[in-house]
């Protein structure tokens, strides 16, 4: 099984058309991959649907960088 | 004309300048829903949100808004993918959200299928059929996440039963409604409905320029043996976004006084 971290970069590399070996933890998806609020709507239910988590929208306003939803993702997956 | 509850709603309405998308988007700013009006002619655009404004003033009877506020123009052609993304783009920066969406742009190039431009057929079918779907993928999006969201589809009786002349149109509005079908299977699981109506003779700018002998010769088709207005279709829109009517979704309610049966 992937790790968290390669999944969620290989949902973003998919999504936005972007290469997967240039994207880090570190990387902002707005920022440096360009992400547009409806990319990053589709992102946030791309997200939600493989890991079937909840990431509300309050939540969402918080993600910058791929850590982030690397983050919310383990966390939610925890309290589960 | 019904009177739901839309505060805070925000409605996309695709050809809301005028004609049927006009009442659909007074009616919609009368149950204080937040307006993005979407159109293609400046002039026309800056007269609709007058009127909506005027609408949605006159029926809160409160403070009056300022149009800027709860009110937006957009010109847009939704046939265009960058300028339908774009502007979808401006709005959920503008409003933070979109819960409500009328695709009601449309156009007619009325000729026998014999003399049928190319362009004849491409332009309806961009705007009409290209354009919700160009729409609803785009708003679809903060629906999705949001998990809630009304879309509505105007169609034609033209695209049920066919109509002379309108090979274009009638393809058109045909396959508006099976999208309709389909994309209501799809965003269901996201709490989203998708219904389309189907008008009949309705009294606006499209049917104007008909023949007085044609509007005759169709009145009499009209059991209830009058033309629809665009209040007609403005108030099953209103019943289709009503919470009431969330068990309601891939139908087509067809509005033309009894015409087609
Ligand atoms: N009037 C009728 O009898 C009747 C009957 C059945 C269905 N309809 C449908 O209802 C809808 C509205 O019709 P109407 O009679 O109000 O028409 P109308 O001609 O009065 O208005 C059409 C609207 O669509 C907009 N529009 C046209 N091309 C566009 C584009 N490329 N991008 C964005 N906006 C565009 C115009 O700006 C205008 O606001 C249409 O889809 C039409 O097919 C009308």
């Amino acid at each position: 099984m992937a790790s968290t971290e390669e999944r969620v970069i290989n949902i973003i590399a998919g999504q936005l058309g972007s290469d997967a070996a240039t994207i880090t933890a570190e990387t902002d998806i707005a920022n440096d991959l360009g992400a547009d609020s409806l990319d990053l709507a589709e992102l946030m239910i791309a997200f939600e649907e493989e890991f079937n988590i909840n990431i509300d929208e309050s939540d969402a306003q918080n993600i910058t960088t791929v850590g982030d939803v690397i983050q919310h993702i383990e966390k939610a997956i925890k309290t589960d | 004309m019904l009177k739901i509850n839309l505060h805070d709603r925000v409605a996309v309405i695709t050809g809301g300048t005028r004609g049927i998308g006009l009442g659909i988007a007074k009616a919609l700013a009368a149950c204080e829903a937040k307006i993005a009006c979407i159109g293609t002619n400046p002039e026309k655009l800056q007269s609709a949100l007058k009127a909506i404004c005027h609408e949605r003033n006159s029926s809160t009877g409160g403070v009056p808004l300022e149009f800027q506020e709860e009110v937006e123009g957009y010109l847009c052609n939704v046939s265009v993918t960058e300028d339908v993304e774009q502007t979808v783009e401006k709005i959920l920066t503008r409003f933070g959200r979109i819960d409500i969406l009328v695709n009601c742009a449309g156009i007619t190039r009325d000729v026998p299928l014999g003399a049928m431009k190319d362009e004849e057929w491409d332009d309806v079918i961009g705007v009409n059929l290209r354009g919700p779907f160009l729409m609803t993928r785009a708003c679809s999006k903060p629906m999705r996440r949001a998990k809630r969201g009304r879309i509505i589809n105007i169609a034609s009786i033209s695209g049920l039963i066919g109509n002379k002349g309108q090979a274009n149109y009638s393809a058109s509005k045909a396959g508006l409604i099976g999208f309709t079908r389909t994309v209501s299977k799809e965003l269901a699981g996201k709490n989203i409905t998708v219904n389309a109506i189907a008008p009949g003779f309705i009294e606006t700018d499209m049917t104007a320029v008909l023949p007085a002998a044609l509007k005759l010769e169709i009145k009499n088709r009209i059991p209830l043996a009058r033309f629809g207005s665009p209040e007609d279709v403005a108030n099953a829109v209103l019943y289709f976004v009503s919470e009431e009517a969330s068990f309601v979704t891939g139908q087509i309610l067809t509005i033309d006084g009894g015409m087609i049966r």
